[in-house]
């Protein structure tokens, strides 16, 4: 598969051909299986009715097939010259929703596509990623590790992340937080800067506490003590552990969990829906769901750490990490590990736009994989 | 350059760093699932099923209730109620204007409905009426298109076809109320679920009950019912049957039709009761289904006191139907013979206190068993002078007076015999002699009850065995020893002489009230006691006739007498509230013992 020979060639542009055939067949087939059985889930959630949830589950994913598709077949050279232009025209959309939005008709997260509800926060997750690649790319490691060479990229985060926060979305601006925060790391920025910024968060703890809204506080409490309030925010993650717990080794069967066709189970078809496949086909069921998870994830590194650019390395493991952290956030929130703060399980919950989004990343990874001999500069 | 190497190194070894922690994070996450669904997998499943099931008790049928004929005389009828369920119905309000078309509804039913309505969930049944009629239900039934979201549900209600007349024997059944400790049985908690309140109802409450069945559902998060998963149908209440006879009942009922009393009648050789009415009564349905305050005021407030038991609860002065039991024990101890005989001038004194005998004429020489026919009082003050209150109060025990007859229905009162020393005790003062003297005609501190008297001279009647009441029907052919008394035949044979000559001898109290059937006849005493005090000043001016007395200050008439005169088979006691006169009663006894004996000459005798 490695071709040596091709290192070298700067202006080389690789044919059709070439393209499809690098696109990686096995990363492609994990991503189905892991459709597949969010469609069978959405099937259940609605007690064996490919309505209202499964079908356009299964359109959405085709269309997010095809943007996957459309992403594997882009020039690197193009993401990277765009980087920026995409970073700032998402940028643009969050304002324009948050702002005009607020001013408007009220908190609205979206723009209507007519087929879907578009939302800019989802798009900034890669956008982000691109945008930090090609920072990180174009400067030294000596301006890495110094304070001036952190200030832009800390700004590009801080902005997005503000803006949703205002929405307010906390789990979208964590992830963009943790998704850079992973990006500054891998590219080398210094440990002790870290750890200043997290003291410096730990300290700064109260006073954001009051800035919190009070469903967002509950939520917090609540996930520190669910049995605080068992009726209330509590029961949601109350009723998932008793869904997940009573499913067993071996779940009660497809179309069969009591606790989610009894509706004991709320947002079973979107932030729950890895508690209802846990009840239905048990800890076997939702070890394969999370090997499935791992086996992209692995494969994903893979391509990141065979690109022989860095910024192809650094974009694909941005988009990973994003990835990665919608999986254990929504996993472990459902488990009872973290508060519920309304992430999905991508791929497998109901939501058209996290599955665009998260199918546009497996694209450009993909499109990482097959650029990964196209030697690129710094600019 | 050579920075350029390091920059690209770094990000390779931090990388790899930051994928073996997301490994790492993954495998957290199957720790915990095996934590949740493999050590805790039991925890979580009880806490599922316990989500998911609902468990409902199932009512058993309340036991049916018998007299000794095998009539029903409590039964569990068919009770249609209407419900409406608000998610049936496109609009509530038209509904219930529809309804109220067919049935009109009070403001507070409607208030209720409407209450009920808004605290339950919109598939939650919601009772409009209760115990509806034939017609009202041919009605709803007909407008059924009319009426969206009405549901007629069909449950099992007590009915008591007698109504009245078993009142105070069979008690009726009502609510649980809150002094009922629900933790015996589970179907106490039912709502709903209806409780022998008095009488037989409640004495074999237990037994009546039944045993509850269960019924599992699957209910979803909201409490509708998905589908049903396990329904074990519960035992039916045991079924009792009465000693009593219908027939007998109903005819000590009518008897006292009006008057304020009460009819024990039982037989005397087993004690079986045959007829135990108190009069005025109830209607027992109208509080198995929910009494109004209406019905509830006036049945508190009537002078004649429908819900007093004057059977077991009501205390009266046995007055002259005592005087067989003084007899007996004078005869005991030797105080008379049969020959003894007393002067009755229609007064003694003792001290400067004066006795005056119930005629004022006097009765001349009287022996005991003239005495008895006559009802002499002076002979059995005399009597009781002789002998002192203790040795009457030895006999009046032995003849069941003064303790409860403990025959099972509720508030039973045991009655009162005075002693000596009961009195020493309770006021600390001697015991005197004119008290002794008054207690020879059953008056001063004596107090009996009806199924006391009953008793009584059931135990004479039978010879002088210590027979129970009970309401229990007792196997024919099993034959129950009693306790023989301490009384002598010769003692027992001079008051029964004395009680036959009563009624069947010219010049008897109750000679007005005999009868011959077939030559059999009854034999009893009559009693009449004073409710007032009698003045010297009003003897002296001529004591008012009873009928011109107000109904409270008339005297109250009692009797006792059993049948057949010469082989006693039927024992029983009746009383007259202000009935003015012991004959009154007898003639109510006369009748009841009749009509015993009339049923006997039947193709089905009482048995």
């Amino acid at each position: 598969m490695y071709k040596s020979y091709e290192t070298s060639f700067r202006g080389h542009r690789l044919s059709f051909g070439e393209k499809f055939w690098g696109i990686s067949f096995s990363y492609v087939l994990l991503i189905c299986i892991l459709a597949s059985v969010g469609i069978v889930m959405l099937y259940s959630a609605a007690n064996g009715n490919w309505h209202p949830w499964a079908l356009a589950q299964l359109i959405r994913f085709g269309l997010g097939f095809g943007a996957m598709l459309v992403m594997a077949f882009v020039d690197i050279r193009i993401f990277l010259r765009f980087s920026y232009w995409i970073y700032f025209i998402v940028l643009g959309l969050l304002f324009i929703v948050e702002v005009a939005g607020y001013v408007g008709m009220g908190a609205q997260r979206w723009i209507n596509l007519g087929f879907m509800k578009l939302q800019p926060s989802e798009l900034m997750k890669i956008a982000l990623v691109m945008a930090l690649a090609k920072y990180f790319n174009s400067i030294t490691l000596q301006r890495i590790e110094s304070i001036k060479g952190i200030i832009l990229p800390l700004a590009m985060v801080l902005m997005p992340v503000g803006l949703v926060l205002m929405q307010p979305d906390l789990g979208t601006a964590l992830m963009l937080l943790f998704t850079a925060g992973a990006m500054f790391f891998a590219v080398g920025v210094q440990l002790w800067k870290f750890g200043l910024v997290i003291t410096g968060m730990i300290v700064s703890l109260p006073i954001a506490w009051q800035f919190l809204h009070t469903y967002q506080k509950n939520r917090v409490l609540t996930f520190l003590d669910p049995e605080r309030d068992p009726l209330g925010t509590g029961y949601h993650i109350i009723q998932s552990k008793i869904a997940l717990g009573s499913g067993g080794v071996f779940g009660k069967g497809f179309l069969n969990g009591t606790q989610s066709h009894l509706n004991f189970l709320p947002e079973k078809h979107t932030d729950f829906i890895f508690t209802m496949l846990s009840e239905e086909f048990g800890l076997i069921g939702a070890i394969f769901v999370i090997f499935i998870n791992f086996l992209i994830i692995a494969y994903s590194y893979v391509f990141a750490l065979r690109s022989t650019s860095y910024y192809g390395k650094l974009l694909a493991i941005g988009l990973t990490t994003s990835y990665f952290l919608y999986v254990i956030i929504n996993i472990a929130m459902v488990l009872g590990l973290l508060p519920v703060v309304g992430v999905p399980l991508p791929l497998i919950s109901y939501g058209g736009t996290v599955i665009l989004s998260v199918m546009t990343g497996f694209g450009i990874i993909l499109a990482v994989n097959t650029n990964r001999n196209i030697n690129i500069g710094k600019d | 350059m050579n920075r350029d190497t390091d920059k690209g190194k770094i990000l390779i070894a931090r990388s790899l760093f930051l994928g073996a922690v997301q490994l790492f994070l993954l495998f957290l996450l199957v720790f915990r699932l095996y934590y949740l669904q493999v050590y805790q997998a039991d925890k979580y499943k009880t806490l599922a099923d316990e989500n998911r099931i609902s468990t409902r008790l199932l009512v058993p049928p309340r036991g049916i209730i018998y007299d000794r004929h095998e009539n029903m005389l409590a039964e569990n009828r068919q009770n249609f109620q209407v419900l409406i369920v608000a998610e049936q119905t496109p609009n509530i309000d038209k509904t219930l204007e529809a309804f109220k078309k067919i049935m009109p509804l009070t403001e507070d039913e409607e208030k209720k409905i409407r209450k009920d309505l808004k605290r339950n969930r919109g598939f939650v049944p919601i009772k409009i009426k209760d115990n509806l009629r034939w017609e009202d239900l041919t009605k709803i039934m007909l407008n059924m298109p009319y009426l969206p979201g009405i549901v007629i549900d069909e449950g099992l209600s007590r009915y008591y076809p007698f109504d009245n007349i078993f009142a105070h024997v069979i008690g009726y059944v009502a609510a649980v109320s809150g002094d009922v400790d629900t933790k015996k049985d589970p179907l106490l908690e039912v709502p709903g679920f209806k409780v022998g309140k008095s009488g037989v109802e409640k004495m074999f409450d237990k037994d009546l009950r039944g045993i509850a069945g269960n019924q599992k559902l699957e209910v979803n998060a909201i409490g509708r019912v998905m589908k049903e998963i396990e329904s074990v149908e519960g035992i039916s209440g045991k079924r009792i049957d009465l000693s009593l006879d219908l027939r007998l009942q109903k005819e000590a009922y009518d008897l006292l039709g009006e008057e304020s009393g009460a009819i024990v009648m039982m037989k005397v050789d087993t004690g079986e009761i045959l007829s135990f009415a108190s009069a005025p009564a109830f209607d027992p349905n109208l509080f198995s289904s929910g009494l109004t305050s209406q019905d509830w005021i006036e049945l508190r407030d009537n002078e004649k006191k429908p819900l007093l038991n004057k059977a077991v609860s009501g205390q009266y002065s046995p007055g002259s139907t005592f005087k067989m039991l003084v007899g007996l024990t004078a005869l005991k101890h030797g105080v008379s013979t049969r020959k003894t005989k007393s002067f009755c001038s229609g007064k003694m004194t003792l001290g400067n206190h004066t006795f005056h005998c119930w005629k004022d004429a006097g009765h001349g020489y009287v022996d005991m068993e003239q005495a008895l026919q006559h009802s002499c009082d002076i002979y059995f003050y005399e009597a009781a002078q002789k002998l002192g209150v203790d040795k009457i109060a030895e006999t009046a025990k032995e003849f069941g007076l003064g303790f409860r007859t403990n025959v099972g229905i509720e508030n039973e009162k045991s009655g009162f015999i005075p002693t000596t020393e009961w009195k020493m005790k309770r006021f600390g003062e001697q015991w005197q002699q004119g008290e002794s003297i008054i207690s020879g005609i059953g008056q001063g501190y004596i107090l009996t009850t009806p199924i006391q008297l009953a008793t009584m001279i059931s135990r004479i009647a039978n010879g002088g065995y210590e027979v129970k009441p009970t309401f229990e029907k007792l196997d024919k052919n099993s034959k129950i020893e009693f306790r023989k008394l301490d009384v002598s035949q010769y003692g027992l044979d001079i008051v029964k002489k004395g009680m036959y000559d009563v009624i069947n001898t010219q010049g008897g109290t109750a000679y007005s009230a005999r009868f011959d059937f077939n030559g059999k006849k009854m034999a009893g005493k009559t009693g009449t006691t004073q409710v007032r005090r009698i003045s010297m000043k009003e003897r002296q001016s001529g004591v008012l006739k009873q009928e011109d007395l107000p109904w409270k200050y008339r005297n109250h008439a009692l009797f006792v007498g059993y049948a057949p005169h010469d082989n006693p088979k039927y024992g029983v006691a009746v009383l007259i509230e202000h009935g003015k006169s012991g004959t009154a009663a007898a003639y109510l006894g006369g009748k009841i013992l009749r009509k015993a004996l009339e049923l006997d000459a039947t193709d089905q005798p009482i048995d």
